[in-house]
C-alpha cells in the first residue's frame, strides 16, 4: 500500500522540532509497523539522509523500547500491542499516518522518536525492591505458600514493561499506573510487606519529583497499556499511601 | 597449551566447588570498598553479577546499550528456568540434572562446571523468591513446574510465558537498590569500543556515550563481560536487534580466546518467515512442546492443497498426520531436545511435506491438549456428561492461562487464530553455545576479563537443553563470579585506582576514534543493512541447520570477500557525535563480519556432528548426529592472529570421569 508518513525530526534535545513529510510505497500488510519505518530508513540512507531514529531492540513486544505516538495514540490504533507488535494490516491504502514520540514534561526529546524515560528508573530506584541480600542462602523457595491469586496478581502488576505509554495516554501525563504497578507488585506478596509502609512513600516522592503530574482517574493509561495493566492498581496504591502515611 | 589451564579443581566431582570455594582467597570488606570493577551488559548475568558484586562491596560501573538494564533481551526469555528441586518428587537431583545438560549438550561441555551449575540452581529459585519473583504457584500456595525438552522430570519453574521477563526485573530490583545506594554507577546508552590491557590485566574500558557520541574511559581492577550471545550474525534470528558481538569480539582481538563459535542452537519453534522485509524471528518457547503436538501431513498432495490454500489443516484426519516426533522419538516425543526438533523440521519440509505458502513450516497443534485438560476440568467440576462445546471451552482456558501471552503474540504476527488452527512453526536461529573460553572461575585468557552467561562457551556444550539459559545466567552472576573474582581481586587490594592517563588508554581511545572515523568514510553504495543481510544469507545457507565441507570453504572466502566490500562501501548518515543508529550498526555489524568467518573455519575444521553443529558428511543411515569422540572431544578456542583466517587453534581436552560417553538417544 501507500502511505504518507508525518514524522516528527528534532535533530538533539536543546534544538526545535518540526513535523515533516514522507510518502511511501509497497508497505505490506505483513509488515510491522516498526519493519515500515526500516523500509523509510533504507529509503532515506540510500538518498544520503539522515534515517529517522527511534527506540526499539525485542521487537517481540516485551523489551518496552518501543514508544511512538500515532495517530495520537501510544502505540498506535490496536489494543495491548506495543508498536514493534502492531501490524500494517491496521492501516489501509492511502493513509496518512502522523508518528510523534512520546509527550510528557518527564520524558525530554533525546533525538526525532527517542525520549529519555530514566524517570521510572528513578523512580524504581527509591524503592522498587524487597532489601534481601543476594547471597542464596535464603529460606527454601516452598517454605512460605502463597495465595494463588496473590502471587497471579502481583504477576499481572509485574508484566509492565515500562514503556510510558500510561504516560503519554493521561492528559495530566501522570505515572500512577507505571509506579501503582511496582508497588502492588511487592504490596501482593509476604517478600515485599515488610518495606510496604516506606516503598510507597518513597516511590510516590520521586514519582512527583519526576515532575509526572496528578491522576484524575480517566482511565486512558489502563486504555492504552500493552500490557493491559489494571487500573486496580492505582486504587490499591491509594490505600498502600493512606495507610503508610497513617503510620506515620 | 600452557595457556588453557581449565582449573578445574581436584577431588569428587561433588566436592570440587566447595572445596574450591574453602581454598580461594578473600578480599576483606574494607578493602572492598577501594576496589573498582566494570560489567558490560545487564541482562541476567550482568545484572545479577553487579548487583552482588555491589552488595559485598566492590565499586560497579555498569555498561549497557539500551536505556535501562530492564531491557536487556533477557526480558524476552519465555519458558522457564531449571532447578534440581525435586518439588514434585519425580527423581530428579543435581546428578541427575547435571547428567542432562551433559547429555543434552552433545558430550562437549566441561564436568565439573555442568555440576557447580547443577548444584547452584536450587539456591536460584530460593534466591528469587526472596526477592519477590512472582513464579506460577498451584492453589495450594506452592510452587508449580513444567517440563521442557531432552528430559523425564518436571523441574522447570516458570511466570507463564514471561519467566526471563520476571527474572531479570529481579536482578534490575537488585541492580537498582545498589544503585540507591550508591554503589553501582548505571551507564546506559553506552556501548563498550574496547577493552584495555595494561601489563596484560584487563584495566578499563573505552565507551562510547550512544546518545552524544562522546568517546570516554573508564577504568577498573577487573572487567565482566556479560555481553549475551551472537546469533545476529545471521541476521535474522530470535535476539534483539541491538544484540551483538562488538565486546567479546573487541576483547577476543586483545587476547582471549574465542570458543566453539559453530555451536549455534537453531530453535525449533519460532514464526516462519514471512517475507523479505522481516527484521527478526519470533521464538515460541518450548514450553509449548509439552501440550502442542507436531505433525506433517502423511501424504505430499495434501501438503501441497494446503500450501496452495485448497485444504485446511483442520480437515485432515488423524490417520492422515505423521505425528514424526512421536513417532520417530517414542521415548521423548514432542519433547526432544531443540537441535533433534529441528533437524526433523528441517526434514521433513525438505523432503516436501511443508505446509506454509514457502513449504517451510510445520503443525503445533493443541487440539489435542485442549480436549484432554477439558475434560479433565470438567470432571473435576462435577460435569460428567459434559458436551463437546464445554469441554473445548474448558480446555481452551486451561490452555490459556498456561499460554496466554504465547498465544495472543502468535496470533498478532500470523493473524490467524491458534485456538482454532493448529500454528505453523518453523527452526530458527536463537542461542549460541560458543563464546569466550573461560576456566572454572569464568576468567578469560585475559587476566582481569571474566565472562559470564551467554557470552562464555562454557556450560552447554555442542546443544543447550530448555531453560538452562537463565539458570546459566544468574547461577553465574550471584553464585560463581562473586566467589572466583574475589580470588584473582585479592591480589589488588594495595593497587590503589586504575589510572586512565597513560599510554595504554590512549592507544586504545586512539584506536576507537580511527575505527569510527573509518566507518564514517565509506564510498557510500550500501546500508549497514545491505550488507547484514547478505552476511545473514551466507550464514544461513551454508553454515545454518546443516553444513558440509565444501560450504563452509566457499562461506570463509564469501564473507571475507563481503567484509572487504563492507569497508570500501559501507554507507553511514549523519554525524558521529550524536545519536546514530547507523554508525551503532555498522560497528556491530564489522565485527559480525570477523566472526561469521571464525564460525565457518569452526565449523569446518569440526569433522563430525555433535548437538547443533550438525555436518552431513557425518551421520548415521537413520540421519542422526554421529560424534567423533576420538578426534573431537576437545573445546576448539581460537586464538586471534590478525584475521579470523589465521586464527589459531588451542585445544581443550574434555575429561568424563563421572558419565559414560554415549551416542545421545532419545527413542
Amino acid at each position: 500500500m501507500k502511505l504518507n508518513l508525518k514524522i516528527w525530526r528534532q535533530k538533539d534535545a536543546k534544538s526545535k522540532g518540526e513535523m515533516k513529510d514522507y510518502p511511501i510505497n509497497g508497505i505490506e500488510g505483513d509488515m510491522s509497523f516498526l519493519e515500515m519505518l526500516d523500509v523509510l530508513n533504507e529509503e532515506l540512507i540510500n538518498k544520503g539522509e539522515e534515517p529517522v531514529q527511534f527506540d526499539h531492540d525485542c521487537r517481540e513486544g516485551i523489551c518496552g523500547s518501543c514508544s511512538l505516538q500515532i495517530n495520537g495514540e501510544p502505540h498506535g490504533p490496536d489494543r495491548l500491542v506495543t508498536t514493534c507488535q502492531l501490524h500494517m494490516r491496521k492501516f489501509n491504502d492511502g493513509d496518512t499516518i502522523v508518528i510523534e514520540p512520546f509527550r510528557a514534561t518527564a520524558f525530554p526529546v533525546i533525538k526525532d522518536l527517542v525520549i529519555d524515560r530514566s524517570a521510572f528508573d528513578r523512580i524504581q530506584q527509591v524503592g522498587g525492591y524487597v532489601s534481601v541480600n543476594t547471597s542464596g542462602n535464603t529460606v527454601d523457595a516452598n517454605a512460605t505458600p502463597i495465595e494463588k491469586e496473590n502471587a497471579d496478581d502481583s504477576f499481572y502488576a509485574a508484566t509492565c514493561i515500562g514503556c510510558g505509554a500510561c504516560v503519554a495516554a493521561c492528559k495530566n501525563a501522570s505515572a500512577m499506573l507505571f509506579t501503582s504497578a511496582k508497588v502492588s507488585q511487592f504490596a501482593l506478596l509476604p517478600q515485599g510487606k515488610v518495606e510496604a509502609t516506606e516503598r510507597v512513600q518513597n516511590m510516590v516522592r520521586q514519582m512527583d519529583l519526576e515532575g509526572f503530574g496528578n491522576c484524575t482517574n480517566t482511565g486512558a493509561c489502563e486504555v492504552e497499556c500493552p500490557k493491559g495493566i489494571s487500573l486496580e492498581n492505582i486504587a490499591r496504591m491509594n490505600r498502600e499511601y493512606l495507610s503508610a502515611n497513617v503510620k506515620g | 597449551m600452557g595457556k588453557l589451564d581449565s582449573k578445574v579443581p581436584s577431588g569428587p566431582l561433588a566436592d570440587k566447588w566447595t572445596k574450591h570455594k574453602n581454598e580461594i582467597n578473600l578480599v576483606n570488606p574494607a578493602n572492598k570498598r577501594n576496589i573498582d570493577v566494570i560489567v558490560v551488559g545487564t541482562g541476567l548475568a550482568g545484572g545479577s553479577a553487579a548487583a552482588t558484586l555491589a552488595e559485598l562491596g566492590y565499586n560497579v560501573k555498569t555498561f549497557c546499550y539500551q536505556d535501562s538494564p530492564r531491557r536487556a533481551h533477557s526480558i524476552a526469555a519465555q519458558g522457564g528456568i531449571n532447578a534440581a528441586k525435586n518439588y514434585q518428587g519425580d527423581g530428579d537431583s543435581a546428578y541427575r540434572l547435571f547428567y542432562d545438560t551433559v547429555k543434552g549438550g552433545d558430550y562437549r561441555s566441561r564436568e565439573a562446571n555442568v555440576y557447580r551449575l547443577a548444584e547452584e540452581s536450587a539456591n536460584i529459585i530460593d534466591q528469587c523468591v526472596a526477592q519477590g519473583v512472582p513464579f506460577a504457584r498451584e492453589y495450594g500456595g506452592l510452587l508449580d513446574n513444567r517440563s521442557f525438552g531432552g528430559v523425564l522430570v518436571s523441574r522447570t519453574f516458570y511466570a507463564k510465558g514471561q519467566t526471563g521477563q520476571q527474572l531479570l526485573l529481579g536482578c534490575y530490583a537488585a541492580m537498582n537498590r545498589q544503585i540507591n545506594r550508591g554503589k553501582i554507577k548505571p551507564y546506559n546508552r553506552h556501548e563498550m569500543m574496547d577493552l584495555v590491557l595494561v601489563d596484560g590485566k584487563a584495566r578499563g574500558i573505552i565507551a562510547r556515550d550512544l546518545v552524544s557520541g562522546e568517546i570516554e574511559r573508564h577504568s577498573a581492577h577487573a572487567v565482566v563481560l556479560a555481553t549475551g550471545g551472537y546469533g545476529n550474525v545471521f541476521f535474522l534470528s530470535t535476539n534483539a536487534m541491538g544484540s551483538n558481538v562488538m565486546a567479546a569480539w573487541r576483547a577476543h582481538r586483545r587476547g582471549a580466546y574465542f570458543a566453539n563459535p559453530c555451536f549455534t542452537q537453531i530453535h525449533p519453534t519460532c514464526i516462519p518467515v514471512s517475507g523479505d522485509h522481516q527484521s527478526k524471528l519470533t521464538l515460541m518457547s518450548e514450553s509449548l512442546r509439552n501440550d502442542g503436538r507436531i505433525w506433517v501431513p502423511k501424504r505430499k498432495e495434501d501438503a501441497e492443497n494446503i500450501r496452495q490454500g485448497k485444504l485446511k489443516p483442520t480437515q485432515l484426519k488423524e490417520e492422515d498426520r505423521d505425528y514424526y516426533l512421536e513417532r520417530r522419538y517414542p521415548a521423548f516425543g514432542n519433547l526432544v531436545p531443540r537441535d533433534v526438533a529441528s533437524r526433523a523440521a528441517k526434514e521433513r519440509c525438505d523432503a516436501g511435506f511443508g505446509v506454509n505458502k514457502t513449504g517451510e513450516a510445520v503443525y503445533l497443534d493443541f487440539a489435542s491438549a485442549i480436549e484432554r485438560y477439558g475434560k479433565e476440568e470438567a470432571l473435576t467440576h462435577g460435569m460428567k456428561d459434559a458436551d463437546n462445546k464445554t469441554i473445548t471451552k474448558l480446555g481452551r482456558q486451561v490452555v490459556e492461562n498456561k499460554y496466554g501471552n504465547l498465544f495472543q503474540m502468535y496470533e498478532k504476527i500470523v493473524d490467524e487464530n491458534p485456538y482454532e488452527t493448529p500454528m505453523m512453526i518453523y527452526p530458527a536461529v536463537h542461542y549460541t553455545m560458543g563464546g569466550l573460553w573461560v576456566d572454572y572461575n569464568l576468567q578469560t585468557t585475559v587476566d582481569g576479563c571474566y565472562c559470564i552467561g551467554e557470552a562464555n562457551f562454557s556450560d552447554h556444550g555442542a546443544n543447550r537443553l530448555g531453560a538452562s539459559a537463565l539458570m546459566q545466567g544468574l547461577a553465574d552472576g550471584y553464585f560463581v563470579l562473586p566467589y572466583t573474582i574475589g580470588d584473582y581481586l585479592s591480589n589488588d587490594i594495595r593497587t590503589g585506582e586504575i589510572s586512565i592517563d597513560s599510554p595504554e588508554f590512549d592507544q586504545a581511545e586512539e584506536a576507537v576514534r580511527e575505527r569510527i572515523e573509518k566507518l564514517m568514510s565509506g564510498s557510500g553504495k550500501h546500508s549497514v543493512d545491505h550488507y547484514h543481510k547478505l552476511l545473514g544469507k551466507i550464514m544461513w545457507n551454508k553454515c545454518g541447520m546443516a553444513r558440509n565441507a565444501e560450504d563452509l570453504t566457499s562461506a570463509i572466502d564469501d564473507i571475507a570477500a563481503l567484509r572487504e566490500d563492507f569497508w570500501a562501501n559501507v554507507k553511514v548518515t549523519g554525524v558521529a557525535d550524536s545519536l546514530n543508529a547507523e554508525l551503532e550498526k555498522a560497528g556491530r555489524v564489522a565485527d559480525f563480519l570477523e566472526l561469521g568467518e571464525l564460525f565457518a573455519k569452526d565449523a569446518l575444521h569440526r569433522d563430525e556432528s555433535c548437538g547443533g553443529h550438525f555436518r552431513e558428511e557425518y551421520q548415521t543411515p537413520e540421519g542422526e548426529a554421529l560424534r567423533d569422540d576420538e578426534n573431537f572431544k576437545y573445546v576448539a578456542a581460537w586464538e586471534f592472529k590478525g584475521e579470523p583466517k589465521n586464527a589459531v587453534l588451542h585445544k581443550e581436552n574434555l575429561k568424563y570421569e563421572n558419565i559414560e560417553l554415549k551416542t545421545r538417544s532419545y527413542k
